[in-house]
């Protein structure tokens, strides 16, 4: 009785896929009810009929006992959802304020009363406890503060029920304890939540209750102070997940990179890597840990050949690469799994088959007197989709149309395929659910045991913990502390990334 | 697989169907019998040999001007400056055939030769500015086809005339005019070059579709950080975009100059074929064989209007109102494409 929204049975239909089937959602008031499932589970089908995106076919939604139809967000909006997304929706040269009052201006004559609005903005703020400066641009201010607007917005349209999706895939860890707070502090003033996630840990923190849904059907509801991160995790994926990742002690041999006094100027023309030393050696994982902005982009950057070097070196093999093109570096033994593999791994209008050959095309047997061999190129990528599991209807579909850990294992193929002396992952598992990450690590372990060199960066710090053979704490553009994994914890790499007491954590 | 492609031909040709109706009920409106109006455009474009030479003559330049916008848009790029790379090209012709004599099998190659570098220069400024400036290609296009335009008009008067109107004819060595095509089109303007516009739409779908060069500019169009990712030149590939769109107008030039007219003249304003070769390329859908079809229909259009006032008493004004409806329901399909979308998810 006390449901503030229910979402009965539902069913979503796309041509050739059942996106939901079955799903039943309640939530609460004053609760955080968690969604977990792997990506392409039919969590943001199931969010986006809510938000009135989508007609479900079937099934029933109500809202505080009372069936509605939501036929689009205007009507979501006035029955009190809002929605956080995951890809902000903001415009960046606007203030904080004029992009929450934007679509409902309040206006008197056709004038916007923008000295009113950042009031009462500033009030919600307050009242929350989000420290949110109305009157400051979007552009100016962290990733972390705009996701704080996003929640703002929805508060501002008086939102009762707000749903989070994917909200800490972007922040840094010091941030997902702040929005844990603000969620709490929202929870406390008679909303409800519906945070959409596949981090476990989080759910485990955080939440109250938790839905699970696979291939999107619905699983099962649990409270979560009766379950544990393991039986979610075998809910999630349907079968059981290992955790602890099976490694032999690494067996380092000669030096594969070696950098020495690296300054980079990242592309505002800022110093970003400040004189970093750090060696990489044949067998070995590293793992640089940090927060996100300390150099690590901007180092990977210039080991690629994406960015120009200000000074210092980067050898490879004891050969100089320092301000080599992205071909050559390619050519000379680096893989490199970027960050961002949207903008940098994948052509998204391509095939996924076309994108395996992203830089070997120009080679044989692909490519001769310029002429591309397509029967080639697609008998690798359907070798190379085989290999890694990579599930895609065909080698001619899309990038696009893959999901994000699909995309991902198509890439880290591809990469690790050329067998590079080195291969560089950033950040290889981000948004990925736990069955992909589970491959993922295993696939760069594989690589090390055949000798390689693995440069992972990474802002998840269990994952550095878990899979590097060593770390280089990386603060303020420069390679701060080198610390074992089995000698270190959280807590230590949590300090030495903020850039204090690095003496004395040195000397352990 | 089969479904897509059906669909892909469907959307143009409903789109047409629309545009024509469109047309019909403007000229309903005005109190003009449809059907009198377009048997008129259709006997204007088709109706006779002679007709149907002057038809595939607009269409020929059509080809060039469309492939130039397509195969720069593939490679992420708005070419409007086919305009005044036709006119580049179209000087160059010319100058080439007035003032050199040799042997056709020299002559009339080099001066198309020729023409294609001069349309790949107006190409290459702005994709080099681009490339290395960061300067928008739209922008530095536009004032191009100005500076062609008066500059080709001032040395059409100065250098290759006597202060005249217009320039000597071309050498019979450098025409592409063919007296076989004429005698059997009742001498209509058809010349050769409609052979090298069909080969050049070849050339462009085997670029795009079977090379690494394509491969490249096309990769560089999605996408520019994932190329230069790849170790794709970026700047190097804007600029080849551009030079070899560019080539494509010059090309057009060509054959204005040996073909369709044979000398150049001082020219007033833009002849269009340019721009007309955005629309060409978007009806296309930027591919090769798409911009094929859809110069036929434009080259049909253009060529067929010029009948409607004589046969069918429709007001010229009014004949380039139902034109540009026809295309505006054509350049519009996205919509048609949306519609049948719907249907097609409401079968399912």
């Amino acid at each position: 009785m006390d449901y503030v929204v229910e979402m009965i049975n539902i069913r979503k239909e796309f041509p050739g896929v059942v996106a939901n089937d079955n799903v039943t959602l309640q939530l609460k008031k004053g609760e955080i009810h968690a969604l977990l499932g792997e990506n392409g589970a039919g969590k943001s089908t199931l969010m986006n009929i809510l938000f009135g995106l989508y007609q479900p076919e079937k099934g029933e939604i109500r809202v505080n006992g009372k069936p509605v139809k939501i036929t689009d967000p205007n009507v979501a909006n006035d029955l009190g959802i809002g929605m956080v997304h995951q890809h902000f929706m903001l415009v960046e040269p606007f203030t904080v304020t004029q992009n929450i009052i934007l679509g409902s201006e309040p206006t008197t004559f056709g004038k916007i009363n923008l000295k009113e609005a950042e009031r009462e903005v500033q009030k919600l703020s307050d009242r929350y406890g989000l420290q949110v400066d109305a009157t400051a641009r979007i552009r100016d201010i962290s990733v972390g503060m705009q996701q704080r607007v996003e929640i703002l917005k929805t508060l501002y349209r008086g939102a009762e029920v707000l749903i989070f999706d994917e909200p800490t895939a972007v922040l840094t860890p010091q941030e997902i304890t702040e929005l844990m707070e603000i969620m709490h502090s929202l929870i406390a003033e008679g909303k409800s939540i519906i945070l959409i996630t596949h981090k476990l840990k989080e759910i485990m923190e955080i939440s109250d209750r938790c839905t699970v849904i696979r291939k999107g059907a619905g699983i099962d509801t649990l409270d979560v102070n009766d379950t544990s991160v393991t039986e979610l995790a075998s809910l999630m994926v349907g079968r059981n997940v290992s955790f602890k990742i099976d490694k032999k002690p690494a067996v380092p041999k000669e030096t594969v990179l070696s950098i020495q006094n690296l300054m980079v100027k990242d592309k505002r023309k800022v110093d970003m890597v400040k004189g970093m030393n750090l060696e990489v050696r044949a067998g070995e994982i590293v793992g640089i840990a940090g927060v996100d902005g300390n150099g690590q982009s901007e180092l990977i950057e210039a080991i690629t050949g994406l960015q120009k070097t200000e000074s210092g070196s980067i050898r490879l093999n004891n050969d100089d690469m320092t301000n080599l093109s992205p071909r050559k570096v390619t050519e000379s033994g680096i893989g490199h799994i970027p960050q961002d593999r949207h903008k940098y791994g994948l052509v998204l209008d391509y095939s996924i088959g076309e994108n395996m050959v992203l830089q070997t095309y120009y080679q044989k047997p692909f490519s001769k007197y310029k002429t591309l061999n397509y029967k080639e190129i697609f008998q690798k990528a359907a070798k190379l989709i085989d290999e890694y599991d990579v599930r895609t209807p065909s080698v001619h579909t899309k990038a696009r149309a893959l999901s994000g850990g699909n995309q991902q294992k198509a890439i880290i193929g591809r990469e690790v395929d050329r067998s590079p002396d080195l291969l560089i992952a950033a950040q290889p598992t981000r948004g990925l659910d736990v069955g992909a990450i589970e491959f993922i690590h295993h696939r760069l372990i594989e690589e090390r045991d055949k000798g390689k060199a693995v440069l992972l960066v990474s802002f998840e710090l269990d994952e550095i913990l878990d899979v590097s053979d060593r770390i280089a704490v990386m603060f303020d553009g420069k390679n701060v502390a080198e610390v074992k994994p089995e000698e270190t914890d959280e807590n230590e790499l949590g300090l030495l990334m903020a850039g204090s007491s690095t003496e004395k954590a040195g000397e352990k | 697989m089969n479904a897509n492609r059906l669909f892909n031909i469907l959307v143009p040709v409903i789109s047409v169907l629309i545009g024509l109706l469109a047309g019909a009920l403007m000229m309903l409106g005005f109190g003009y019998n449809p059907i009198t109006g377009y048997a008129a455009l259709w006997n204007g474009a088709f109706g006779d040999l002679y007709y149907f030479g002057e038809t595939i003559r607009q269409v020929t330049p059509y080809i060039f001007t469309g492939l130039a916008v397509a195969f720069a848009f593939r490679s992420g790029l708005l070419n409007i400056g086919a305009e005044g790379q036709v006119i580049v090209g179209w000087l160059a012709a010319v100058w080439i055939g007035t003032t050199i004599e040799a042997p056709m099998i020299i002559h009339l190659p080099l001066a198309i030769i020729v023409a294609a570098f001069a349309g790949a220069f107006w190409g290459f400024i702005p994709g080099l500015l681009k490339a290395t400036r960061g300067v928008h290609e739209v922008i530095v296009t536009i004032m191009l086809n100005y500076t062609a335009l008066y500059l080709a008009n001032a040395i059409v008067r100065n250098v290759l005339s006597d202060n005249e109107d217009k320039t000597p004819d071309v050498a019979a060595t450098a025409s592409l005019a063919s007296e076989w095509f004429q005698n059997m089109t009742y001498f209509s303007r058809m010349h050769y070059g409609i052979f090298i516009a069909l080969f050049a739409a070849v050339i462009m779908w085997f670029i795009i579709e079977r090379t690494s060069v394509g491969y490249e500019l096309k990769s560089v169009g999605f996408n520019e950080h994932a190329s230069k990712y790849a170790g794709m030149n970026v700047k190097w590939n804007i600029i080849l975009s551009m030079i070899i769109s560019g080539a494509f107008a010059g090309l057009a030039g060509a054959m204005e100059g040996l073909g369709t007219f044979g000398y150049m003249s001082v020219q007033s304003g833009f002849n269009n074929l340019g721009f007309d070769g955005i629309a060409v390329a978007l009806l296309g859908a930027n591919t090769a064989v798409g911009v094929v079809l859809a110069a036929f229909l434009f080259g049909a259009l253009k060529v067929g209007a010029l009948n409607m006032p004589t046969e069918a008493g429709v007001p010229t004004e009014l004949v380039d109102v139902i034109i540009a409806l026809i295309i505006f329901c054509v350049a519009s399909s996205y919509i048609i494409r949306w519609v049948l979308l719907r249907f097609k998810k409401e079968e399912n």
